[in-house]
């Protein structure tokens, strides 16, 4: 009997998890379906069969090529993720394992930072990207998109390294490492579950960054969200067209995701958010 | 062997010197059909200017306004032509944010372009932006619901019959509402209409001392009269349509009318996609016998900001793509009936245009029925049919369309809506300055 009620519960769990994972992803799915449709289907109202032409794809192709947005949005979220790791890493090591009475505040100021909205910012960041000869420069946007998911990225690895014992830390110094060996050959070998689910979170945090890398760019370092807003027509019908962008731009992200879902969910149930 | 590889380093070498020599400008533009067909075309200039390439940046319209102000307000010099309208070239051109059109060349004709368009984009007699596509707005209509109904569309329609003419073709039972308006809140969605229609009310935004006129009887007629009609006979939840919710409506066979702008007129004519393209006609925009009709008047148009160091290459770019060698170009590849309208004069007198658009003749009465210099009954301080030409207009404007919209979604009556703009746009005018 016991075991058949816990059969049920199961059987509506996993019901139950599947309506809601399919509520979640329906927006996406109905947009890949949008964009197999031509501009006349997409306006016609709510239908799940597409005729299946790839009319919209070969138009927003020829219209602005995609390779050139799509090479820079990998190379401002793996360059972001990088620049971002190499200055959390040392970050989060000291405040996870030496703390002082300052550290807490310290973590929920950077965290803080989040809060502000990004469009408060706007004029002086703008300033000062022009007085450096940073707009629309791919170094310019990285170290932004670095500073923007800064705070995130400390406070994930300094969750995850909460969790090592500081007496591995202690035996190696007893040892003779020195700082940077203890860093490099002890901690982010045991922590890099923790790294690279932080990695994986920030590419994608990259990745869909909006604001800052549509307003920030003009043609060399336009990304991915830049080729998608261009879609987007005040006069006229785009809505299949618009689609197929979207659907280029989340292809290689919602790939990268699919193939990482396991570090992913076990590096976030790990750390930061469990 | 060895001389074919010398000769090929040779061009290589010489491709890259002059490469390293060409001179590129930056045109940030939106996505509209007009524009996307044009960057096809590039290549026609590009060939005559081979010392000049061009890069392009197409933006969400919203988010492009956005851009081209941070970056002409902090002198950024991200863009050497920018696509405007005219709401923006008065106000920029008083900050000297523009340079004078006045090198586009002696074959460019600038006394071709429209007069009520040129007067949009000029101030102080000097032209700061060219016209690439202009428009008002007009009455579409299903000449066949309009049989049915047993009534006639005059050329030039007052707003009694437009709503009697909605009551009899609304058919809800079969989907058919008998008339389309803008009800999606923002200053160029039913702000834009809504000001244009108070003007044939007698309305207007502010008396000659900027003091704001919600609360007088001309903007209470205007927008009970909207929201009555549009709740009798307008489609449901017309509070979220904008240009293109209503474009997909009329297409579908959905509306009886629809008044919106007159570069509408392609999209619902054209067979590929329009489902009701050879039954529609066209009129004026409404009156009310006060002298003034609810048409407005808008250019994209192409200028160029002062912090430009590329000047001379935009120009030619923007005399290029304004010109009636341009018009001639986009109708050898794709016909007359895809020429940007609504710009020059020629263009109306051309007989295969007036052929290939049965439009030409009632696109050019609107624009011509549009004055941005007097645009309203009773006199007013400033210039734009639709908007005010004052750099507080798109805060306020969208704003006082938030409460509009919410009136016609039924959120708030209509004397709230006018006393909470009235009050919205005290306080906005206080703090600007024009008033104390």
């Amino acid at each position: 009997m016991a075991r058949s009620v816990t059969t049920q519960h199961k059987t509506i769990a996993t019901i139950a998890a599947w309506i809601v994972a399919l509520l979640i992803f329906f927006p996406i799915l109905y947009t890949i379906i949008t964009s197999f449709k031509s501009e006349q289907e997409a306006i016609q109202g709510f239908n799940l069969i597409p005729s299946g032409t790839f009319e919209s794809y070969s138009e927003v192709q020829a219209q602005s090529g995609y390779f050139k947005f799509f090479l820079n949005s990998v190379l401002l979220s793996v360059g972001s993720t990088i620049l971002a790791l190499l200055v959390a890493i040392p970050a989060a090591w000291s405040m996870a394992f030496s703390p002082t009475k300052r550290t807490k505040d310290i973590l929920m100021w950077m965290l803080s930072t989040k809060m502000m909205p990004a469009v408060a910012v706007l004029f002086p960041i703008y300033l000062i990207f022009r007085d450096a000869g940073l707009l629309d420069s791919r170094m310019g946007l990285m170290v932004m998109l670095m500073l923007i998911n800064l705070p995130i990225v400390v406070w994930m690895l300094y969750t995850y390294f909460r969790e090592i014992p500081g007496e591995i830390l202690e035996a190696a110094r007893m040892d003779g490492a020195s700082l940077w060996n203890e860093i490099i050959y002890v901690l982010t070998p045991m922590a890099v579950p923790g790294i690279a689910s932080t990695m994986l979170l920030n590419i994608i945090l990259a990745w869909n960054e909006a604001f800052w890398t549509i307003r920030l760019t003009t043609t060399d370092a336009a990304p991915l969200t830049a080729f998608i807003s261009s879609f987007s027509s005040p006069q006229g019908l785009f809505w299949a067209k618009l689609s197929a962008a979207s659907t280029l731009a989340i292809a290689p992200i919602l790939i990268m995701g699919w193939f990482s879902q396991k570090q992913l969910v076990r590096g976030l149930t790990f750390g930061a958010v469990k | 062997m060895k001389l074919r590889t010398l000769i090929l380093g040779l061009c290589s070498a010489s491709a890259l010197a002059f490469a390293a020599h060409a001179e590129s400008i930056t045109i940030a533009t939106v996505n509209n059909g007009d524009m996307v067909r044009m960057q096809k075309l590039t290549d026609d200039f590009t060939k005559a200017n081979p010392d000049i390439q061009l890069n392009w940046v197409t933006l969400e319209e919203n988010v492009l306004r956005e851009r081209v102000t941070t970056d002409i307000a902090t002198k950024g010099g991200q863009y050497d032509v920018m696509t405007i309208g005219t709401y923006e070239v008065p106000i920029w051109a008083k900050q000297s944010w523009l340079l004078p059109l006045d090198k586009l060349g002696d074959d460019y004709d600038a006394k071709d372009i429209i007069p009520a368009i040129a007067g949009g984009l000029s101030v102080d007699g000097k032209l700061y932006a060219a016209p690439f596509y202009g428009e008002s707005s007009f009455v579409m209509y299903r000449k066949d619901l309009m049989e049915k109904a047993g009534l006639k569309m005059p050329d030039a329609p007052t707003w009694d019959f437009i709503k009697q003419a909605a009551d009899k073709m609304t058919d809800r039972a079969n989907g058919v509402n008998g008339v389309c308006l803008r009800g999606k809140a923002g200053w160029g969605e039913n702000m834009a209409f809504l000001t244009a229609m108070s003007n044939s009310f007698g309305a207007r935004w502010f008396d000659e001392n900027w003091k704001p006129q919600f609360d007088q009887p001309e903007w209470k007629k205007t927008l009970q009269f909207y929201v009555d009609l549009m709740k009798a006979d307008g489609p449901e939840g017309a509070s979220s349509n904008g240009f293109n919710e209503n474009l997909a409506l009329f297409q579908q066979g959905k509306c009886g009318m629809w008044i919106d702008a007159t570069v509408a007129a392609s999209f619902v004519s054209d067979p590929k996609n329009s489902t009701v393209a050879d039954k529609v006609g066209y009129a004026l925009a409404p009156d009310n016998g006060l002298g003034k009709r609810g048409n407005w008047l808008w250019a994209w148009s192409l200028a160029i900001p002062a912090g430009t160091q590329k000047a001379d290459a935009a120009e030619k770019f923007v005399s290029w793509a304004t010109s009636k060698h341009y018009a001639e170009l986009v109708a050898s590849k794709e016909g007359w009936a895809n020429v940007p309208p609504g710009t020059r004069s020629s263009l109306y007198a051309n007989a295969e245009y007036q052929k290939a658009a049965p439009f030409a003749k009632m696109t050019l009465d609107s624009i011509n029925a549009a004055d941005p210099t007097h645009p309203t009954v009773k006199p007013v301080p400033y210039v734009g049919v639709q908007f005010v030409a004052i750099p507080e207009f798109q805060g306020l404007g969208t704003t006082v369309g938030q409460l509009f919209s919410a009136a016609l979604a039924g959120q708030s009556s209509v004397d709230d809506a006018l006393k909470q703009a009235q009050d919205a746009a005290t306080a906005a005018m206080t703090e600007g300055g024009y008033i104390k």
